[in-house]
């Protein structure tokens, strides 16, 4: 269980998270927000059907929604940080209203602004985006702080969903060497398009 | 207010150029297009809270093949400017219709300020603005931007100029 002081206490390394959560992804889509989840999409193994943003603060779960809707047979995941989320909190209302079955919301939350100097975040100030996305009726909302946990979000992840699902990862706030993953946006569009088998302009 | 014919034939150019999915915050002038698009089974309306929501949308509609349209009114636009960088350095195709307000019988001196800004708002970070006052002239002008937009991969924004619209009741 976590505990309800927002200060992070959780033991679970962000990358071992990740990597967890991309195991066996079959034909899984990702759309990774910016900074630290995008370098931790890129360690776990960089895919054409990853799409890594580097900026638009607040976009990724939108960015998600847009393509879950395009692709209804596909699973979408969106990997982002809970800076860029709480940048974006209307979006959650958004996403819950549009109830996308095919798209997951997986937030890597350290409480902190990493990518610049590790200021406390408004979760690391108490408020619980678990609970915001529940508020909005996401149809799976659940917390967790364990390898063992993240597993069985990763097997959950796979399967059929009544509406979108919100997933919160409470990680540790150690800094990690960055797996920097190329930055032209037009060419990470192309690739993931391609992979689509959609035309490439 | 205007008999809104216009609206009529933009959702008809917009089915045929095969837009998939529309997004909106509401305006009144562009109510009856709206719910064109909410009658429409083909179609996915999402309404948003707030208009950069849908420059986030629209370019993960494109990555899964989707042609989308963005629906707002001008003081929507300055609530989008660091979410267009999406768009602008991706070249994410981007259709927006922006109604304009603070600009022609304006009653609501708050409309002003987003309205003067609206246009060099857009062509600073990028986004090119195609600005229609009369209602044949906007359809071209949508025929135009659409084209632009999916077949060029252009940012455009059509300006739909507020003396089209025409003043709000009260």
């Amino acid at each position: 269980m976590v505990s309800d002081i927002g200060e992070a206490q959780s033991a679970l390394g962000r990358r071992d998270a990740v990597a967890e959560l991309l195991q066996q992804r079959g034909d899984l889509l990702v759309v990774s927000g910016l900074g630290s989840p995008s370098y931790d999409v890129h360690a776990a193994g960089d895919e054409a059907g990853n799409y890594y943003l580097w900026g638009a603060m607040g976009s990724a779960a939108l960015v998600g929604l847009g393509l879950a809707q395009a692709c209804r047979q596909r699973k979408v995941v969106v990997i982002t940080g809970d800076g860029e989320q709480l940048m974006g909190l209307g979006g959650l209302a958004t996403i819950a209203v549009a109830r996308p079955k095919n798209l997951t919301i997986v937030v890597i939350d350290n409480g902190r602004y990493g990518e610049t100097g590790m200021q406390l975040s408004h979760t690391g100030l108490r408020i619980d985006l678990a609970r915001i996305a529940a508020a909005c009726g996401f149809a799976d909302v659940r917390t967790v702080d364990t390898l063992s946990e993240v597993s069985q979000l990763r097997r959950t992840m796979h399967q059929d969903a009544t509406g979108p699902r919100f997933f919160v990862l409470k990680v540790t706030a150690d800094v990690v060497e960055r797996s920097l993953p190329f930055r032209d946006a037009v060419h990470g569009k192309n690739r993931f398009r391609a992979h689509l088998g959609l035309p490439v302009s | 207010m205007l008999e809104c014919h216009w609206s009529v034939e933009i959702y008809n150019h917009l089915k045929a150029a095969g837009v998939r999915q529309v997004a909106y915050v509401p305006d009144a002038g562009h109510a009856q297009l709206i719910e064109l698009f909410q009658a429409d089974r083909d179609i996915v309306s999402t309404v948003l809270t707030t208009e950069e929501e849908g420059i986030a949308i629209a370019a993960g509609a494109w990555l899964g093949g989707d042609r989308s349209v963005l629906l707002m009114q001008s003081s929507g636009v300055g609530n989008c400017i660091n979410m267009l960088s999406l768009a602008v350095i991706g070249r994410f195709p981007l259709l927006m219709l922006v109604t304009m307000r603070g600009e022609w019988a304006e009653f609501n001196p708050w409309q002003v300020p987003m309205g003067l800004a609206t246009e060099t708002c857009l062509g600073a970070v990028g986004v090119r603005c195609m600005r229609a006052e009369a209602p044949e002239a906007l359809v071209e002008t949508v025929r135009s931007a659409a084209k632009l937009a999916y077949e060029a991969d252009q940012q455009v924004a059509v300006i739909i100029g507020q003396r089209m619209i025409g003043q709000k009741k009260w």
